[in-house]
């Protein structure tokens, strides 16, 4: 696995429990996948199911208490404060909030500019950047002097989009991208999101409860079931012939736009849920 | 998604700009900014424009007559009044700001530390806060001047220390909420350290209560220290307010304007203070409801509705709801954000109608219309709804509460915050059970647990007596479907009553809503983002696009032949479901063996 740009090795996460010798609360219970460069993973579950927490861990918001994180052959589970801050090169995030996940009183030109500010880039390189950046998010140029409010939902994860790129980042953590914008918008920032790939190579973990959208982001699939992984593999195998009764059920319940094929899938998720509770039967009968 | 953005962009305006010259037209601003300014260029210049030396005694001018050679006469020790209040005036304004300084720089800084590192700082703080509060401030002041003797500069930073919590409290609280915001780990994973983190974003959260404090603490301090001078506790060679009113309360027989004047003083000085604060709340936080015009302006129909793309298919019986030409508004400044526009809607008995569009496109502002639940400020200004042969538009809040919960009901989009979190499941059901329906306590139980069952809750006693906060999303929304259907009604409205809900938990939502309609028999209006919802449940369904319904007809007619543009641009934009081509030299992993399965 030499190729692998992200190694994830039996990764667990803790939380320490709430009160007096209370029992941590594990979030992850060992998981493991790989990402290659310029590759996009995708990561699906439902609430809970700790898709989040495995990308806090990556970018190191959240507690690592067993496993490993690999990137480009370094181990980052527990790199010192120093570390972590130049890693923010390489590793950037894009979060699910547009509204958020931009500070409300700086201009979206402040917000941008942060990330090179830090690495001493001169002011004038830093905005003649931040034009670049705009420009490949299909912003007009002027929005760098215009405060966040004055963005739509779709626009304001276009200038989040704009500042994870800013420092050409290797990986990009997208954690559910696309579900607080509306159906039109969220198809034009998955182009986007797709057409930056193309452009510059960047590898994503996209994080997401919409197998539809991760399946046509991702060409390999994660899927996550209370902290584990319980299926990985080709994003199109993973998302239209599961083998995991999860997953499959996961995907019967995703309604599909279509009266009629709804209709089959329906009665499809109706028989598996039948099926498995006749098993669950047996296995408690025998 | 209940609120038009219109309004709200209007009503919280840009609290940045143009702050001090919006606090000048305030009308309690204007005039007390105008007051501090006058009160504070008199305790600039007080050394240079006070005709006599404050602290020179004269025995011809003890209690002399104002207006001679003494502007205000002459105070018990014959010193001058006019001079003692100009740099009594000085020294007042300093050590309110003095005290100001010390409690906001312990506070704050403390404030950003406990909130942001928590832990250690945080137990130190909240330890240190509840010690102050409970100490008498006096009591440690006078101490202190048992050691440290008299001097005010001293009194007022120790007072500024013991009055530091109230900025701690506040910024810590600030500071955690900011805390939590995505800006704040985006700021990290951008690679600044904590200290930039901390003047950047999170300073900038709490500069505005901060500031708010500002005036309120000097005019406490001042307080404080006119208090303690009055006591005679303070430095006897400093004039001050609370020294003159002292020497004036001791001789109020021999002349009672002496107490007048520092009272004055000291009484303009606190007021001007406290109206500024009260003025710069109403500015930094948009309270101020003046700019709202008192007359409601004239609304119109300013232009043409487009017709609506109908697939036809409706039989010519009598519909159950009728929504016809239907305009909801609201007041926005001088006009009107007309949020639906020629609104038509034609629900069937025991049919399942979808209302389908993206935010902003007045799905739920025309749903809320037909409950006559339209959020604050929002009206409908034309058209009708017609519910079984009867008009609703003109109804009181009383004739729509009988109709509310018997023959229509709702169910919400946020299950969790439609319950109530301090009463039990069962109370809530059989609350209305017993109230509206008149059902004795017995039988409203036996007809809730029936209901939970119904609904499939695995457990109806044990969700019966449970609290809100007990169920899952899910379960929480099949409560809330319980207390809907309990009255049977002929019309159930819910508002993407499946958009909270995990895919999973989503599809049985709508095969129990399915079922429920099979039953009973209602008709449900289901208001949505998702095509697949409607895929799934809905017989007819009706697109809306910025509050003009665009097309509507049977299900299966609009998803095979979309007409209205907006309506196969959204198709478009549904996830095909085309997979990715695997890089190239990746192979499969396949099930993993994880022992998941259970």
């Amino acid at each position: 696995m030499t190729d692998s740009l992200l190694t994830v090795d039996g990764l667990q996460v803790e939380y320490p429990g709430r009160g007096f010798r209370a029992q941590p609360f594990r979030a992850v219970k060992g998981v493991s996948f790989d990402i290659r460069p310029g590759e996009t993973v995708g990561l699906v579950g439902e609430s809970g199911s700790g898709k989040t927490t495995i990308g806090r861990a990556i970018l190191g918001l959240a507690p690592v208490s067993a496993g490993t994180v690999t990137f480009n052959g370094e181990d980052i589970s527990h790199p010192t404060k120093q570390r972590r801050r130049e890693l923010t090169r390489d590793i950037q995030v894009v979060y699910q909030d547009p509204y958020s996940s931009l500070n409300p009183s700086l201009t979206i030109g402040d917000s941008l500019t942060e990330p090179m500010i830090v690495r001493k880039t001169p002011k004038r390189e830093a905005q003649a950047r931040v034009r670049e950046l705009l420009d490949m998010v299909r912003l007009p140029s002027d929005a760098a002097d215009r405060m966040p409010r004055e963005f739509s939902g779709g626009q304001r994860q276009r200038v989040a989009i704009a500042r994870a790129l800013a420092l050409d980042p290797t990986l990009i953590i997208c954690d559910e991208p696309v579900s607080a914008l509306d159906l039109s918008t969220q198809a034009r920032v998955l182009e986007l999101f797709l057409e930056i790939q193309e452009r510059t190579g960047v590898a994503y973990l996209f994080i997401s409860h919409d197998l539809a959208v991760v399946r046509e982001m991702s060409h390999r699939v994660a899927v996550l079931l209370h902290g584990e992984l319980v299926e990985w593999g080709d994003g199109d195998t993973v998302t239209s012939q599961p083998e995991h009764p999860y997953t499959q059920r996961l995907l019967l319940a995703s309604p599909v736009p279509d009266p009629v094929a709804q209709e089959q899938r329906r009665a499809d998720r109706l028989r598996l849920k039948q099926l498995h509770a006749d098993q669950d039967l047996q296995a408690g009968a025998a | 998604m209940s609120t038009p953005t219109t309004t709200a962009s209007s009503a919280t305006g840009a609290p940045r700009r143009g702050v001090l010259r919006r606090l000048l037209v305030h009308p309690l601003g204007g005039v007390s900014m105008i007051v501090l300014a006058v009160i504070v260029v008199v305790g600039v210049i007080a050394p240079w424009i006070a005709p006599h030396d404050p602290t020179e005694t004269s025995l011809s001018m003890i209690f002399a007559e104002p207006g001679g050679e003494y502007l205000l006469g002459g105070d018990s020790a014959g010193r001058d009044i006019w001079s003692r209040l100009l740099i009594a005036t000085a020294f007042s304004l300093a050590g309110g700001l003095l005290v100001m300084a010390v409690a906001s720089l312990v506070g704050v800084t403390a404030g950003l530390i406990a909130g942001y590192y928590g832990g250690f700082v945080d137990a130190v703080g909240a330890w240190f806060t509840a010690l102050t509060m409970s100490l008498p401030s006096i009591i440690v002041l006078i101490a202190a001047r048992a050691v440290i003797g008299p001097s005010m500069w001293w009194t007022m930073a120790i007072f500024g220390i013991f009055i530091s919590p109230v900025y701690y409290r506040v910024v810590y609280n600030s500071v955690r909420a900011v805390r939590g915001e995505l800006y704040v780990d985006a700021a990290r994973t951008s690679g600044l350290g904590d200290g930039r983190i901390i003047g950047r974003h999170v300073l900038l959260a709490v500069r505005a209560p901060v500031i708010l404090l500002m005036s309120g603490v000097i005019a406490a301090g001042i307080g404080m220290q006119a208090g303690f001078d009055f006591l005679g506790l303070g430095d006897p060679t400093i004039p001050t307010w609370g020294q003159m009113l002292n020497e004036g309360f001791y001789n109020i027989t021999r002349s009672a304007t002496l107490v007048l004047w520092p009272a004055l003083a000291l009484g303009l000085t606190t007021v001007a203070l406290t109206l500024l604060g009260t003025a710069l709340r109403d500015e930094l936080e948009g309270t101020s409801e003046r700019r709202r015009s008192r007359k409601a302006p004239a609304w119109s129909l300013d232009e043409d509705v487009p017709a609506v793309v109908d697939h036809g298919g409706e039989d010519a019986s009598e519909p159950l709801l009728a929504v016809r030409d239907l305009a909801v508004a609201y007041q926005a400044g001088d006009g009107y954000a007309t949020v639906v526009k020629g609104g038509r809607l034609t629900v069937r008995r025991g049919e399942t109608h979808g209302l389908i569009g993206e935010s902003g496109s007045g799905k739920t502002q025309t749903a809320f219309s037909v409950l006559g639940l339209l959020p604050k400020g929002g009206k409908v200004m034309a058209g009708s709804i017609v519910f079984d042969g009867q008009e609703l538009t003109g109804l009181s809040d009383a004739q729509m509460n009988r109709l509310r919960g018997t023959r229509i009901a709702y169910v919400p989009q946020e299950p969790m915050s439609n319950l109530d979190p301090s009463f039990t499941v069962g109370h809530q059901l059989t609350e209305p059970l017993v109230k509206a329906a008149g059902l004795s306590r017995k039988e409203a139980k036996e007809r809730a647990l029936a209901l939970l069952a119904r609904v499939g809750i695995p457990d109806p006693e044990r969700a019966f007596g449970s609290y809100p906060h007990q169920l899952s999303g899910g379960m929480a929304q099949r409560v809330l479907i319980a207390g809907a259907v309990a009255s049977h009604p002929d019309l159930l409205i819910a508002d993407e009553p499946t958009t909270a809900l995990d895919v999973t938990v989503q599809a049985e939502v709508l095969d129990l809503l399915r079922d429920l309609q099979e039953e009973l028999g209602m008709a449900i209006l289901i208001v949505t983002h998702n095509f697949g919802v409607v895929a799934d449940i809905c017989d007819r369904v009706s697109v809306m696009q910025k509050g003009v319904m665009v097309e509507t007809g049977a299900t299966a007619d609009v998803f095979d032949d979309p007409r209205h543009p907006y309506t196969r641009a959204l198709f478009e934009a549904i996830p095909k479901g085309a997979p990715r081509a695997p890089l190239a030299g990746v192979t499969s992993a396949g099930l993993l063996g994880t022992g998941a399965l259970k």
